[in-house]
């Protein structure tokens, strides 16, 4: 990577440069005062850049080599299934039929784009085992939202007014709990067995009558497989509650095990996960969300339906929760979500789960002797490693998280989930191969013996990147969010 | 199975399995319960080859008919625009859509910077002291933008105006319900918002009152006139703008506006049928505390060097769980990458000339519709939409303008009943003299 920090691209402007070609003006010109209210005509230009073209070229094309992606190299990075994103993906969703269609247009001139939202929910009906899917949500937390959104609703049309609370496991997502609270609920926490399963004893101390909804990953978050999934969906729809599961995980289960069949009422999908999006540097995403019956009527509208052969909207949903965002979702990308789907077919989706779990496994055991394993048992296609070995040699986790990028590698997830004392959450995905899985073990076995033999070069990591550690408390203390001038 | 995307042989398979210690796959999947497990494979369509999907997929688009191929005058909150063709160039660097969430900011640092400078155009463009890294769209960082106010004021209930977004209107009571905040709308007077009635409406326990500049009609609505009114009663100033049209006019930052909010779609951003585009969402400083979603924010490392991290993470889900801000967690970081990108482009000048040209043309259209008999329903100060009465149906003329090349403009019929028979025109810089001029003809031909 480059050493030299690259300037800003307001410190490159110089007045009377341009990097735009507008179309001609060739109507006439009008007096914008005339025709504007008093003050309301702009007077002092917004100070945006004045470069050239090549400036801009340039001066992005050095950020992004001071930027690491899944195509720099391995991105291990727990829970967020940072495979490989197929180009065949890109190529499909600029196609102009697909790229320049207005959300408006009359229905008879997009009936393309419907066929393919239309035939993706066909597919993640299957791939869920749910009866429905809406492609509204935009990234999984709107999904989580838009699922509990749906389950208020379920509830309050059965006059069910006294169920408030949301129940999590203390190993979930922290966009679960958040999610719970927008959509007004309180969140209880149930907690993690010895195995790192939830533990059914308290979830039965927890649950009641004010029980909304249990919020389940399975794989959870530790990337083991919640053996007890048929126990605890009794459990809560025994006492009438409803059970959610987040998709985070579903690249360890495809072709294995279906929310669906497991008990599951609503779930939520990250196409920018599983479905290889891409991540885009913190999104675009898309959070499909599917449901059972019982939740049918909820779905926010308007629902896709199909009549003869005519692709429709359909907006008369009179239980409807709503719209939950403009228009129809993030087509572009459940465009290359199709994409690949497609491209790998029913054989190509089992083989993505097989091997995503046993590279983890490999991983996990090879691992195992240089640092703690927390829960020893066969994981699905992530495993969680802890610290506490190293932390009392003076080393942490983020330490050698750090130490990771002098080898190229981006770290593992850290410190999440919260119930493993300095965690390390390793997610390598199915693109990799073992010859990549090598080298980072063997990178990671380094790390470990420096620990023990030299923790200053991991302690004082990194040292070969762009930059060295930030001073985040400054950056929290005096915030400055943007860029200001000099005086 | 082989497959282009899975390096895994049979060779490999064998040794990480001995390593495992386990004789095959299936004993890794043991611990699910027989009882759920699925058996054999999906019933889903096989897989194709490369070729032959983008074959399929190809004819699929070309079914669709699309704003290269026709004259679209078709906008109503998404709008076919000069998109500077670097765009595409740099958000295919994979470098940058490969990435995920900036946590290592060490390998980060050109998302970050990007992040940082998208920060600052659209805080330069607003007017307003604060702007984060980009919501999911306008529609739902108005509606973010609601809970911010009601949480901020302690107040339950939200003042929307009914020449906002039908859709983000939507968004914005589908979002109030989880949080019990009651929306009430504020009626029209004439293509705006009727401010006697907004006067009579507001009350102390009112948290924000909601103004879309330029509004949904296309017209600009008078925000000096607004402010003084919610300010009075205590609320939030929340105002839903087209950044694109700020290019010409004043900034709500200027004007009062606590709460700014919108789409950069107008910025480099494909129609894509509705999404993905990119909500911004823009606050004074003493809000800074409240927003929801990632701010990147500049320091320096250990020898001093400068460089940007996300901060004021106590504000977030991971970090805060339920008590968080905002339950959002993915962005849409790539499109606020190509907003950066074409307002680096435009820049200083350009904007401005786009914006102002987009005024003028609609300007144009107005006047020809208005020579060619039609009448216009509002005849204040617009942007790029201007609304007109029509004699017949607004989908039989969208029908044969369709027929001539051209994208016919919205039915306000669909989302206001009062508004049967009114089509909301966009005319955006892309549109030609001849274009519009082929327009008001066709549109004349049906108005016997």
């Amino acid at each position: 990577m480059h050493k030299d920090n690259q300037p800003l691209i307001f410190e490159m402007t110089k007045e009377g440069r341009v990097g735009y070609s507008l179309p001609e003006l060739d109507v006439p010109e009008i007096d914008l005062a005339e025709l504007l209210p008093e003050g309301l005509v702009r007077d002092e230009a917004a100070d945006l850049p004045e470069v050239s073209e090549l400036d801009i070229m340039r001066h992005y094309t050095a950020l992004s080599k001071r930027n690491h992606g899944v195509d720099s190299g391995f991105y291990p990075l727990g829970s967020c299934t940072m495979k490989y994103n197929p180009k065949i993906n890109e190529s499909v969703a600029r196609y102009s039929g697909f790229a320049n269609i207005h959300p408006l247009q009359d229905e008879s001139t997009v009936q393309g784009a419907m066929e393919l939202m239309y035939d993706l929910q066909e597919h993640l009906k299957e791939i869920t085992g749910m009866d429905e899917v809406t492609l509204q949500p935009a990234a999984g937390a709107h999904g989580e939202w838009t699922g509990l959104m749906m389950i208020r609703a379920f509830h309050e049309a059965n006059g069910d007014t006294k169920r408030t609370k949301v129940i999590v496991p203390d190993s979930a997502h922290g966009t679960n709990p958040a999610s719970a609270t927008v959509a007004g609920f309180e969140t209880v926490t149930v907690k993690s067995n010895e195995h790192g399963l939830v533990d059914l004893e308290d979830l039965k101390r927890v649950v009641g009558e004010d029980t909304a909804a249990l919020m389940l990953t399975n794989p959870n978050t530790l990337g083991l497989f919640e053996e007890q999934i048929l126990e605890m969906a009794a459990i809560i729809h025994e006492v009438g509650g409803k059970l959610y599961y987040d998709g985070a995980n579903l690249n360890a289960v495809m072709s294995k095990a279906r929310p669906g069949d497991m008990g599951f009422d609503v779930v939520h999908l990250n196409l920018h996960k599983t479905f290889t999006g891409p991540h885009g540097g913190g999104g675009p995403g898309s959070g499909p969300v599917g449901v059972n019956k019982d939740l049918l009527p909820y779905l926010p509208k308007p629902i896709l339906v199909k009549k003869d052969g005519v692709f429709a909207f359909d907006y008369d949903r009179p239980q409807s929760i709503g719209r939950v965002k403009p228009f129809y979702g993030n087509f572009g990308i459940n465009v290359r979500a199709y994409t690949y789907i497609r491209s790998m077919g029913p054989d190509g989706l089992k083989a993505v789960t097989e091997y995503a779990v046993l590279n983890a496994n490999y991983m996990m055991r090879r691992l195992q002797e240089h640092f703690d394993l927390p829960y020893d048992r066969h994981c699905k296609h992530e495993f969680v490693l802890s610290g506490r070995r190293q932390k009392k040699l003076g080393v942490r986790t983020l330490d050698m998280a750090k130490r990771l990028l002098d080898f190229g590698y981006h770290p593992p997830t850290i410190y999440f989930p919260l119930n493993v004392e300095e965690g390390m959450m390793i997610e390598p995905t199915e693109t990799e191969s073992k010859e990549t899985l090598d080298a980072f073990i063997d990178a990671m076995i380094q790390i470990a013996r420096e620990v023990e033999e030299n923790p200053e070069i991991v302690q004082d990591a990194p040292h070969t990147t762009v930059i060295k550690r930030l001073d985040e408390t400054k950056a929290a203390r005096k915030p400055v969010l943007r860029y200001h001038k000099a005086e | 199975m082989k497959h282009r995307y899975l390096p895994m042989t049979p060779q490999d398979e064998k040794a990480m399995l001995d390593t495992i210690g386990i004789q095959s796959i299936d004993e890794l999947f043991a611990d699910i319960p027989e009882k759920v497990r699925f058996k054999g494979e999906y019933n889903i369509k096989p897989a194709k080859s490369e070729s032959s999907l983008t074959k399929e997929l190809s004819q699929l688009a070309a079914k669709n008919a699309d704003s290269n191929t026709y004259a679209s005058f078709l906008g109503a909150g998404v709008y076919d625009h000069y998109k500077p063709i670097i765009v595409d160039h740099v958000i295919s660097r994979s470098e940058f859509y490969t990435a995920y969430t900036p946590y290592q900011p060490e390998i980060s640092q050109g998302e970050l910077q990007a992040i940082f400078e998208f920060q600052t155009m659209i805080s330069e463009l607003t007017g307003m002291e604060i702007a984060n890294s980009s919501m999911y769209d306008g529609g739902t960082s108005l509606a973010e933008a609601g809970m911010l106010a009601a949480g901020h004021t302690s107040r339950k209930k939200i003042l929307v105006s009914r020449a906002v977004h039908p859709e983000s209107r939507d968004v914005v009571r589908s979002y109030a319900l989880g949080q019990s905040i009651a929306v009430e709308e504020i009626p029209l007077k004439d293509g705006h918002t009727d401010l006697d009635a907004l006067k009579e409406m507001i009350d102390d326990n009112t948290a924000a009152v909601m103004i879309q500049y330029p509004n949904f009609f296309g017209q600009v609505e008078n925000l000096k006139e607004i402010e003084p009114i919610v300010h009075e009663a205590g609320a939030l100033f929340t105002v839903s703008s087209n950044p694109l049209a700020l290019g010409a006019l004043t900034p709500p930052g200027k004007l009062g506006a606590d709460i700014t909010v919108g789409d950069a779609q107008p910025f480099g951003i494909p129609e894509a049928f509705g999404g993905p585009h990119c909500g911004y969402f823009a606050v004074t400083k003493a809000l800074m505390r409240k927003v929801p979603g990632r701010l990147v924010g500049e320091t320096t490392d250990e020898d001093g060097r400068r460089g940007f991290v996300l901060t004021l993470q106590a504000r977030e889900q991971h970090i805060r769980r339920d008590k968080a801000t905002s339950n959002i967690c993915s962005n849409q970081a790539l499109n606020a990458l190509a907003a950066s990108v074409a307002m680096t482009a435009l820049g200083k000048e350009g904007t401005k000339e786009m914006a102002v040209q987009n005024i003028t043309k609609t300007y144009y259209m107005k006047q020809q519709l208005k020579a060619a008999g039609f009448e216009i329903a509002f005849d204040g100060a617009h942007f790029n939409e201007i609304v007109v009465k029509t004699d017949s149906p607004v989908k039989e003329l969208n029908a044969s303008l369709l027929q001539k090349g051209m994208i016919g403009g919205y039915d306000l019929g669909l989302s206001y009943d009062e508004f049967d028979n009114h089509m909301l025109i966009a005319v955006t810089e892309q549109r030609t003299k001849e274009e519009i001029d082929a327009f008001v003809q066709e549109m004349g031909a049906t108005h016997a």
